[in-house]
């Protein structure tokens, strides 16, 4: 009966293990494509990004830059206040309904010849909520204002 | 001055939550009987005092009380009523009265069911059941109380998020935290055990309705988010591992393992230390996920507006509990020594397997949630994991556990043979002859669609087999079926429901077809097999919002199927646009299609989706939630209470 138990312990162990390890090697592998960087664009700027990079470019979108395209597909700038990238919008989505000039922004996709092809918008889903990132590089530039009121 | 009493009986409450810790536990400690009887009437007033500052909460929302704060800024008069009522739970500070609302409701229930508990064991749930009470209580009134009053009260409040007005989401965070924090009941049971340092057959027994009960709340609160999010978000998606859903899915993922271990320890007096981490794990789990939510360390969609003192007071909470818990288990686990011993293929190995499985589940999208945080404090990298990540490292662990069920769920208690599974075979070639075959019709495609299709037939075919092996070989096999108890009715309902959104997910997922185009008005596109016909688009006024509402009809071969009306909505309160898609639904596919801005050049951009099977996920949840519900009916929970035994007597006469 002991030595049941304990046979039975050491095979629960050993699978406990086997799956740890499978989960481990999953996640490492996964965590190289299922990843994407966040940029701000003076980071950009900076350093450019190879153009087979796909990240993310956070900021405010600079006032009057929207400009449409066809279809769906449009133009904008984000900025930190220090540097501006140029992007254009690539994605099938509708754009997000917050998105507008001068609000926070994440865009996805990749960086091609000076121009921010950007498959994914996101936008704020309340009045008050601005992402870490994009504080963040705002508040890098000093250019970050508290939300007033509440 | 009601809200005067209100925030006075919450302070009071926090009183009696703080006696209600102090005295059971140590009338229990001491073995003072008169001390411990205190438990169940402390309990139920906290959740008396509760539940009347929430009442005066509510009745503020409703009557559009401007002079408190949280009215102010989340309701608004022109609100129609059931958005002013959840209005009550769609802001950081009555969400968390509604936290506390459901902890001391949980305590009250295992006071009221519990009489039959033994003495000590009911103090003891109580006295931990109070003190997470109490961390709570202090949380709301310390850091977000939702009293606070405004000096000079404006006449009309802010409003509300729109994308919250919507009766899907009215009802989500309830039921979400129903579950959450029906957990916390599962975890003081498990605390108490240790402290008793006994865990016995009886012990499961109390303790899977509670668990049973929160993973039915979880369920169908995670399955309302998911088909809100469907419908409301305007991109068609149910799923999209933001960490605020992954910290729902996390406690859901973990209950589950612990609703089937707390089966081995209820009937074969195994597994006893590991289901005891499971219940503080799961708890652990909720409490992350409540700070992950309100602490905004992580970028969501769904952040309430966060304050970093809020999260410190959360990670404080996390910490002493979840830590204490963790202590105590290491201190006291190997006084739970398991008697139950088993072959290695028997039911017992299977629900390890399943456990295992699901742990590492949990363990993937805990580190894929997390990832974030850690490259950010360890090497100083800003990334976020996105849905490729969980698609690559969570599906393999699902698909192993799909295809383990079915056996394991057949296979008996102690030993098996291998003819316990001979009726399995004709299933399973039949299953992988479904995968080969749409493998084929779709060539070309990713192996997700026809994998899911097969075990989501399978899941569903294991449950009509095992049914079937259960009414044995002798005649009068319907009379053995319908005498099968609940909670095996329960289980065959619940994993037939996992086969169900298993295939809806596939579905979605595989086959999707979408396309988006610019049209005018009177044009009309076809999109695999459905016209999609814009045939008008007016301006009009909502009760709270002003909207542009497009009619467009679909049709299929020339056969008029539905006139849908997608709108783009303005909230001129909250300065809020929002998209509302316009969705045929239907068994085996929806047509959803969402209507853009107009376009400069004239017409308007049209998007439009082909979803296969999409409503087959929700229908699965609720189908799983069902059978949780079964199995919670069975009888062998409510034999052997004398308390319950008076009450069917009195029925009888």
């Amino acid at each position: 009966m002991r030595g049941l138990k304990k046979q039975r312990r050491v095979q629960v162990i050993a699978l406990a293990l086997i799956c740890l390890a499978g989960a481990t090697a999953l996640i490492g592998f996964a965590l190289r494509d299922g990843i994407n960087l966040f940029r701000s664009p003076t980071q950009v700027v900076e350093q450019v990004p190879s153009p087979g990079e796909i990240f993310r470019l956070g900021g405010l979108v600079a006032d009057g830059s929207i400009s449409t395209g066809k279809g769906v597909q449009f133009f904008f700038d984000i900025t930190d206040g220090a540097n501006t990238v140029a992007v254009k919008y690539v994605g099938n989505d509708l754009p997000p309904d917050l998105f507008e000039e001068g609000q926070g922004t994440i865009a996805t996709g990749r960086f091609k010849d000076g121009l921010f092809e950007a498959t994914e918008l996101l936008a704020k889903h309340d009045e008050s909520y601005m992402p870490k990132e994009v504080i963040d590089a705002l508040k890098e530039q000093g250019i970050y204002q508290e939300p007033t009121g509440s | 001055m009601l809200n005067e009493i209100a925030h006075f009986s919450l302070n009071v409450a926090l009183g009696f939550a703080v006696f209600g810790t102090i005295i059971p536990l140590l009338g229990a400690t001491l073995g003072r009987s008169s001390w411990m009887q205190l438990a169940p009437i402390l309990s139920m007033l906290q959740f008396l005092l509760v539940a009347f500052a929430f009442g005066v909460l509510t009745v503020a929302f409703v009557r559009s009380d401007f002079s408190l704060r949280v009215v102010v800024s989340n309701s608004h008069t022109l609100k129609p009523m059931l958005y002013k009522i959840a209005g009550v739970w769609g802001n950081h500070e009555g969400s968390l009265l509604l936290w506390v609302l459901i902890l001391t409701l949980f305590a009250a229930c295992a006071a009221f069911f519990g009489k039959t508990l033994p003495q000590s064991l009911l103090a003891r749930v109580l006295g931990v059941q109070s003190s997470i009470t109490a961390a709570f209580l202090a949380f709301v009134l310390f850091t977000s109380n939702p009293f606070t009053r405004v000096e000079f009260p404006p006449f009309n409040g802010q409003g509300l998020n729109p994308l919250l007005q919507d009766p899907g989401l009215a009802f989500h965070p309830p039921f979400l935290y129903l579950g959450y924090v029906g957990l916390s009941i599962t975890f003081s049971f498990a605390i108490a055990a240790l402290l008793e340092g006994k865990v016995d057959a009886a012990w499961g027994r109390w303790v899977r309705p509670w668990t049973l009960a929160a993973w039915i709340f979880l369920t169908i609160g995670i399955g309302l988010g998911s088909w809100w999010a469907y419908y409301e978000l305007g991109w068609g998606g149910f799923w999209f591992w933001d960490p605020v859903e992954n910290a729902s899915f996390m406690p859901w993922l973990i209950s589950a393992a612990l609703l089937h271990s707390a089966i081995v320890v209820e009937k074969r007096d195994a597994l006893k230390a590991w289901t005891i981490l499971l219940a503080i794990l799961a708890f652990g789990f909720s409490l992350i996920g409540t700070f992950i939510v309100r602490s905004g360390v992580l970028t969501s969609v769904h952040a309430f507006a966060n304050d970093p003192e809020r999260g410190v007071f959360i990670l404080m909470i996390l910490g002493v509990f979840f830590g204490g818990a963790l202590f105590l288990f290491a201190l006291r686990a190997s006084a739970m020594d398991s008697k139950g011993v088993f072959a290695t293929v028997s039911r017992e190995s299977a629900l390890i397997a399943n456990n295992l499985l699901l742990a590492i589940s949990c363990f993937v999208v805990f580190v894929g949630t997390v990832w974030p945080l850690v490259a950010e404090l360890l090497m100083d990298r800003k990334l976020s994991v996105g849905p490729p990540f969980f698609n690559i490292a969570f599906t393999p662990f699902i698909v192993a556990l799909a295809v383990i069920l079915p056996i394991g769920s057949t296979l008996p208690w102690k030993r098996a043979k291998r003819t316990h599974l001979s009726r399995l075979w004709p299933v399973g070639i039949f299953c992988l002859a479904c995968v080969g075959l749409t493998w084929t019709m779709q060539t070309g495609r990713s192996l997700i669609g026809p994998v899911g299709l097969g075990l989501g037939v399978w899941l569903v075919m294991g449950v009509l087999i095992e049914l079937y092996q259960r009414t044995g070989r002798d005649v009068g096999k319907w009379k053995r079926l319908k005498r099968l108890p609940l909670a095996d009715w329960g289980k065959a309902t619940a994993h037939a429901g996992l086969g169900i959104t298993i295939f809806g997910v596939a579905g979605i997922t595989a086959w999707q077809v979408e396309d988006i185009r610019v049209m005018e008005i009177g044009d009309s596109a076809t999109i695999s097999g459905f016209t999609v016909t814009l045939d008008n688009v007016e301006d009009l006024r909502g009760p709270n919002y002003l909207t542009t509402m497009a009619d467009i009809e679909l049709s299929r071969n020339g056969s008029f199927l539905a006139n849908l009306h997608p709108e783009r909505r303005y909230y001129p309160v909250a300065e809020m646009p929002t998209t509302e898609a316009g969705i045929d639904s239907g068994l085996w596919r929806d047509v959803y299609v969402v209507v853009g801005d107009a376009q400069p050049e004239g017409g308007y951009a049209v998007r439009t989706f082909i979803k296969p099977l999409a409503n087959w996920i929700w229908t699965g949840a609720i189908i799983m939630a069902l059978g949780g519900l079964l199995s919670l009916f069975d009888r062998r929970y409510r034999v052997g209470s004398v308390a319950t035994r008076r009450d069917i007597k009195e029925v009888d006469a």
